[in-house]
This record gives structure tokens, C-alpha cells and sequence, in this order.
């Protein structure tokens, strides 16, 4: 059969319709609500292990945007996302008091941690004081990199600098690095760099390109990171998914989904403590 | 240089291994963007054609401005895909945001200035040699486009091709009208940044080999259906 | 048989582009069963000239009238050659069967006439070639053909072997033999003196956008009556004798 131009492009189109048209629907007839989170929470690796077991039970699955904080929020405001669940407790009680949510639940909390240069031009190997640590910082003018996009543990780091009475964002450019990003970007300009950051353990836990860092901050009170989940208000919203939301914060919150939360494991560590009442 | 071998095994373990996920991103990869290549021709082609062929006030703007469409950026075509499809967006109501169709909405919009815009200069070129002898032999305005674009297929194809380059490499777009949502809305390129900024390098740079290959194949194939086509019609 | 789109009447044309007049207040009268060549030197404006006779170009004042009432009418018995020929990227039957498909005839039609066009130009044989892998003198019948197949009763040439050796030349004075004695009226344009004296039964000499001088081919060659056109037969019209000899 003449292999004529004509024919191949009719076949060609033809196959492609096929292709597109029977592929599986993404959002076929299935059951699903939409949750936004923070990228630290989604790379900790957390909701890929007990999202499935929610999903097993109720057969409704969890469809995670994982972005910034500011982000998360601004698409829970906008009605974008059904369930909310974040880590910056003035944000979330804000959602909540403008009416974009209605009621937050605790549900876990880990902890931040300052990781840096094995070598630790500022001697804050070992201190639990996390404000004096960061003043050693600023004194040696050692390489800080944050994360600079207005997250949830960006503003926890610039309550930190203020606590220490420092204007660290005055040397921005200088000692004080801003990536605007990501944990994980920010993780890898600080192994690049070879400087200190500040970052939650989950990250951390789960990051593969540590390169010189170490842990050498933790366990100060201050640096502790509490999430909070909150359905977004169907009276603000009508077309929210409310009943299927609550079923989902009740299970986090239940005794099966506190526990998921405790058994997770990161490199044999654990991660999370459930909290909620 | 560890990075670059540990990537290449990665990558040649994830292929021969059919690993699914890996196949779930791949397919998702290649139906939005063939899709939004196919809807940006359909529109792009006929759209740069009559730029070509027909005169009409404003059309000289029109050509600087297809022509510096070519470089909107991919994340603010995402951002402005977002802020029309957000439930708060005035498209709100058809409930798009998130799926693949936001996700070749937004390719859509990125790719048919380059289509429309390279098609036209493909038609101006083509016109400029087959004009005269077109409208001598009495072809209507509508048939000389339909004729010089058949003419042309070759040529076209190649900026179909850049096209379909520029959907499948982008990131900015699918990111955010797409949500990167896993076995929903991840596609090679969402995965690849999902990878690094989870510090997993060498799978990011894997991943990269397979979406380059990818792409490779795809010329490839377009280039030996050319040569095969083209036996009597050089 | 469809009515005769000739005689041709061209009255005071003018054609203006970029602030210059190149075809000045030209009017001539174009019978039937002629064949006419125009000549003249590079600038004198035989291609404009042909261009508007056939409607390629709008003339900026005067008219081209043919015999019937529309100019869509007339145009569809006219047929174009150009000095380089232009041809679809597909096989030759295949560009004859375009045009005339353009015209409206029905497949089996085009089939039957496609295959006659190339035989009587010689082509037959290429059929199914490529146009475009043709050689030069090869596309040049082919542009014939399929123009031939359309069955104009005028056809235009301009410079038509400007770009071929002498024996495809030759073989497309030929086809053009061939066609005005099938019926076609042709109007044409060289640089070739040789050409003119062989083909043409009249002749137009233009100079600087106007016509210097018409005549039957004899009486043009042997006792032209303008300055110009005497020194253009003797290959004399140079720039330096241009700017003697006034207007």
C-alpha cells in the first residue's frame, strides 16, 4: 500500500483521538477530596503512607496540592481545596476567625531542627537554646539560608530572629541568604553553600543530598511544629465536599489515624507525635 | 560525576523494570501534551495561515504580537490558567482546577503563539514563491491557504514539533493549574522538580534522561514518517 | 463552446507603485488567432503589462476590458506561464489534476485530460514523478501542460525560456507552436530576438512603460519606424543611447 502523506497523518490522528479519549479519566466516577498541605509535609512522606489506609477504609481518596504555606491558605481561601492542613498556628486561627474554615483540630506536631556545616564555624554543636545559637550565627556572620517564601517555617524562623533581637533580613544578600523556596531547595543551596539553616526534622529525615550537614540544634521548646487540620466552610464555599472533609479530619484525629501517625518511620526514626484532643 | 551514573542506572532500572508509576507519569505526560499540541495546531496553523495571506488592519501588531507570545513565560500563563479557574476565578463553576484538562488548557495557551506565529512566516515564505501562479490558475484565498499548508507539511511539522517541545519540557504551567497531585496530575517534568527538592538527585536527573528519550523517539518517529511520506512528494 | 473572451481592448492603462509611473497610458487592441510578442528592454514594463492584462495586478488608472461582461468570466479562460515554473510538491499528473480541479472538473475528467496534456507536451513518461526532482526544462512543458489542460483561450508567457538551454528551448517553442494552433491565443514576452522573429505573428515594442511601436513581425524586423526599436533590434539600447535619445 502506497505510503502516502495523506494516509499516515488520517492514521495518525486517528490513533492519537483513540489514545486521549480511552485513557482512564483521572477524576473518573471515584470518590476524592482535595487537601492542601505544605511541600515539607508531602516530602516528610508521611501522607503517602497513611493517606492509602483512609482511602482503604472509606474508599475516599485524598488528593494532596502540596505547596507553600501562603499558598496552601490562599487555596483554601479560595475554595480550591476541601480540608486545610498546615503548620503555622496564627495563620490557621486567622482562617478560622475570618470564617474561610470552620474549627481546627490538632493533630500532630514534630520539630524543627538548625542543621549546618559539620565543621560549625559558630560552635553551636549541641546548644538547645535555639535564639542564643542563631545570635552565634549572626556574630561570625556564618552562612544562614531561609527559605524566604513567607511558609510556615519561614515565619517561624523570622519570629526566631526576632526572639534574638536580630534584624537578620538586613543582611540579606550578605550572610543571610533567601532562596524562595522550598524546603528542599533551600536544603540544597544550604548543602551547596555549606551553611546553616532552619529545618523541620521530617524534611530533613527524608532529604538525600545532606552532604556536609549535620543536625546541631534541637529540642528547644520554641522550635516545635504543631499542624493543624480545618474543613473549609461550605458556607463560604457551597460546592465544598463538607461530609467527606469531616470524615477524613475525624479519622486523623481518631485512634486508627493518631496511630498511623506514630508509627510512622523515617530511616527508623520517628517523626510525628499525634496530639489531638 | 557519581550523580551522572547513579542517574543513567536509575533510569535504565526504572525502564527495564516497567516501573508503574513510572509508566502512569509517562502516559499522563504524553496525553496532555499531544493534546494541547494537537488543539494549538488546529487553531495555531489556520491562524498564522490567514496572518500570512490575508490583509486586514492590524495586522502587522498582530505579527509582533504572535511573535512575542512565543516567550510567555510558563508559570504566568500558569498563574493567569489559576486565577481563571480557581473556584473564586470566574470559571470557577466548571470545577477544572487540578485535572489533567487544566493542565492542556494551559499548554494550550502557551504553545499556539508558537505554532501560529512560526506557521505564518513558514505560509509568508511559501506564498512569496506560489502566489502568482495560485491566483493565475484562479484559486479562492481559502483554497491557495489549504493548498500552500498541504504544500508545506514539512516545514509545518517542524514547528509542530517545537510545539510539542515546549509543552513537554515546561514545568510552570502544569505545576500550578495541575497541582502535581500524585497518580492525578504528575507528569514527568512535576516529578523531576518533586525529586530535587526532595534532595533525590540522581532519581531527578533519571527521570530527566527518560523525558529527553522520550523526546528523542518522538522526533525520530516524526523524521522517518517524513522521509517515508515524502517518496513523491519532494 | 463557451463565448470568446476576445478581442482584448487595453484603454490609457497606468501603473503607479512606490511614486513612479511604470506603465504609462498603454492602449492596444488584442485579436484573436494571433500570437503576439512583447518586447523590449529590462524595465520597459512587458511584465507588468502581461500582469495586468491578466489580472495579477489592479492598473492605478484605464482599464482592461475583454469581450465578455465580468472579469471572473474572463479569467477563467486564461492560463499563466512564468518565467520560473512553480509546482506543487507532488507528482506532475498530480499538479495538472490541481488545476483543474480548481476549474471545476469532475475526477474522471481531470484524469482524462491530465493524461492528454502529457502526452501531447512529451511528459507521459513522468507521470508519476515528483514535479520538483523534474529538471528545469522538464517543470517548464510541465507548466505548459497543465496550463494546455485548462483549455484557455488566452495564455500568457513571460520570458518562458529566460532560463533554459537551447534544446528546452526548443522544445518549448514547440509546445507553444502547438497550442496557438489548437486555438489558444498567445501574448508573450522575451528577451530573444531570434525567439520573437520564429514565433511571433505581431509584435509590441515597449520602452520605459510605454508602446513605441506595434506591427506584424515582417514589417517590425525588416523596417521598424522607431528610433528606439531600431536600436534595440541591433542590440544597441544601451544606458549610454537611453539617455540620448529623448522620450
Amino acid at each position: 500500500m502506497k505510503l502516502s502523506g495523506f494516509r499516515v497523518l488520517a492514521a495518525a490522528m486517528i490513533v492519537l483521538a483513540t489514545g486521549i479519549f480511552t485513557a482512564p479519566p483521572a477524576s473518573g466516577a471515584e470518590d476524592y477530596i482535595t487537601m492542601a498541605s505544605t511541600t515539607s509535609t508531602r516530602d516528610s512522606g508521611l501522607l503517602d503512607t497513611i493517606l492509602p489506609m483512609f482511602e482503604e477504609k472509606t474508599g475516599i481518596a485524598v488528593r494532596v496540592v502540596a505547596v507553600g504555606t501562603g499558598q496552601a491558605i490562599r487555596l483554601a481561601k479560595n475554595g480550591d481545596a476541601d480540608v486545610l492542613l498546615v503548620h503555622h498556628r496564627p495563620s490557621e486561627d486567622a482562617f478560622v476567625a475570618d470564617g474561610y474554615g470552620t474549627g481546627r483540630r490538632d493533630v500532630m506536631f514534630n520539630d524543627f531542627v538548625i542543621v549546618g556545616p559539620k565543621d560549625d564555624p559558630a560552635r553551636i554543636r549541641g546548644m538547645v537554646e535555639v535564639t542564643r545559637a542563631l545570635a552565634k550565627i549572626a556574630d561570625v556572620k556564618a552562612t544562614f539560608v531561609s527559605r524566604g517564601d513567607d511558609s510556615g517555617t519561614h515565619k517561624k524562623e523570622r519570629g526566631l530572629w526576632k526572639l534574638a533581637g536580630i534584624d537578620a533580613t538586613g543582611a540579606s544578600g550578605g550572610w543571610y541568604r533567601e532562596t524562595g523556596s522550598g524546603m528542599g531547595a533551600t536544603l540544597n543551596a544550604a548543602a551547596a553553600m555549606n551553611g546553616y539553616t532552619l529545618t523541620d526534622r521530617g524534611t530533613w529525615l527524608a532529604f538525600n543530598n545532606k552532604a556536609d550537614l549535620k543536625i546541631l540544634v534541637e529540642g528547644d521548646e520554641r522550635i516545635l511544629n504543631p499542624y493543624g487540620v480545618i474543613l473549609v466552610s461550605q458556607k463560604r464555599h457551597a460546592h465544598i465536599k463538607a461530609a467527606a472533609g469531616q470524615t477524613f479530619i475525624d479519622w486523623l484525629t481518631s485512634t486508627d489515624g493518631q496511630q498511623a501517625i506514630a508509627n510512622f518511620r523515617v530511616n527508623g526514626e520517628k517523626l510525628f507525635v499525634p496530639n489531638a484532643k | 560525576m557519581n550523580d551522572f551514573s547513579t542517574a543513567f542506572s536509575t533510569a535504565l532500572t526504572l525502564l527495564m523494570s516497567g516501573d508503574e508509576d513510572l509508566m502512569e507519569i509517562v502516559g499522563l505526560s504524553l496525553r496532555v501534551s499531544l493534546f494541547a499540541v494537537a488543539i494549538a495546531t488546529i487553531i495555531g496553523m489556520p491562524l498564522g495561515a490567514a496572518t500570512a495571506l490575508y490583509k486586514f488592519p492590524g495586522r502587522k501588531p498582530l505579527i509582533v504580537l504572535l511573535n512575542a507570545l512565543m516567550g510567555l513565560p510558563p508559570v504566568v500563563v500558569g498563574l493567569i490558567v489559576y486565577l481563571m479557574l480557581s473556584r473564586m476565578g470566574p470559571l470557577g463553576v466548571l470545577g477544572l482546577l487540578f485535572t489533567p484538562t487544566a493542565m492542556v488548557i494551559a499548554q494550550v495557551i502557551l504553545i499556539t503563539p508558537i505554532i501560529a506565529a512560526l506557521s505564518r512566516q513558514v505560509v509568508e515564505d511559501m506564498w512569496h514563491e506560489y502566489g502568482e501562479q495560485l491566483r493565475s490558475l484562479g484559486a479562492s484565498p481559502l483554497r491557495c491557504m489549504a493548498t500552500i499548508l498541504w504544500d508545506g507539511r514539512y516545514s509545518l511539522s517542524t514547528t509542530v514539533l517545537a510545539g510539542f517541545g515546549r509543552a513537554s519540557a515546561e514545568v510552570g504551567a502544569v505545576m500550578i493549574v495541575g497541582g502535581n497531585i500524585d497518580h492525578v496530575t504528575r507528569v514527568m517534568t512535576t516529578a523531576i522538580a518533586l525529586e530535587v527538592s526532595k534532595g533525590d538527585l540522581a532519581l531527578a536527573l533519571g527521570l530527566g534522561m527518560i523525558l529527553m528519550s522520550l523526546s528523542l523517539l518522538i522526533n525520530g518517529a516524526a523524521f522517518v514518517l517524513n522521509e517515508a511520506t515524502a517518496e513523491k512528494s519532494r | 463552446m463557451s463565448q470568446s473572451i476576445l478581442p482584448l481592448e487595453l484603454d490609457g492603462l497606468t501603473f503607479e507603485a512606490g511614486g513612479k509611473k511604470l506603465i504609462k497610458e498603454v492602449s492596444h487592441r488584442f485579436e484573436a488567432n494571433r500570437k503576439t510578442i512583447v518586447l523590449g528592454p529590462n524595465g520597459a514594463g512587458k511584465s507588468l503589462l502581461l500582469r495586468l492584462c491578466h489580472g495579477l495586478i489592479e492598473p492605478s488608472a484605464g482599464q482592461v476590458k475583454w469581450a465578455t461582461a465580468s472579469g471572473r468570466e474572463a479569467a477563467h479562460h486564461q492560463a499563466m506561464v512564468f518565467q520560473r515554473p512553480v509546482m506543487l510538491r507532488r507528482t506532475a499528473a498530480a499538479n495538472v489534476e490541481y488545476a483543474l480541479s480548481l476549474r471545476g472538473h469532475s475526477g474522471r475528467d481531470r484524469a482524462r485530460l491530465t493524461e492528454r496534456a502529457l502526452e501531447r507536451t512529451g511528459l507521459a513518461h513522468l507521470s508519476d514523478t515528483p514535479a520538483r526532482v523534474m529538471s528545469f526544462g522538464e517543470q517548464q512543458r510541465l507548466a505548459l501542460a497543465r496550463a494546455w489542460a485548462l483549455a484557455p483561450q488566452v495564455l500568457f508567457l513571460d520570458e518562458p525560456t529566460a532560463s533554459l538551454d537551447p534544446a528546452a528551448t526548443h522544445a518549448v517553442e514547440e509546445i507553444i507552436e502547438a497550442i496557438d494552433s489548437a486555438g489558444t491565443r498567445i501574448i508573450m514576452t522575451t528577451h530573444n530576438l531570434g525567439q520573437a522573429r520564429r514565433l511571433a505573428d505581431d509584435i509590441i515594442f515597449m520602452h520605459r512603460g510605454r508602446i513605441k511601436e506595434t506591427g506584424s513581425t515582417e514589417t517590425f524586423f525588416s523596417a521598424p519606424k522607431n528610433d528606439l526599436a531600431r536600436a534595440f533590434i541591433n542590440g544597441e539600447l544601451l544606458w549610454k543611447k537611453q539617455k540620448e535619445i529623448s522620450l
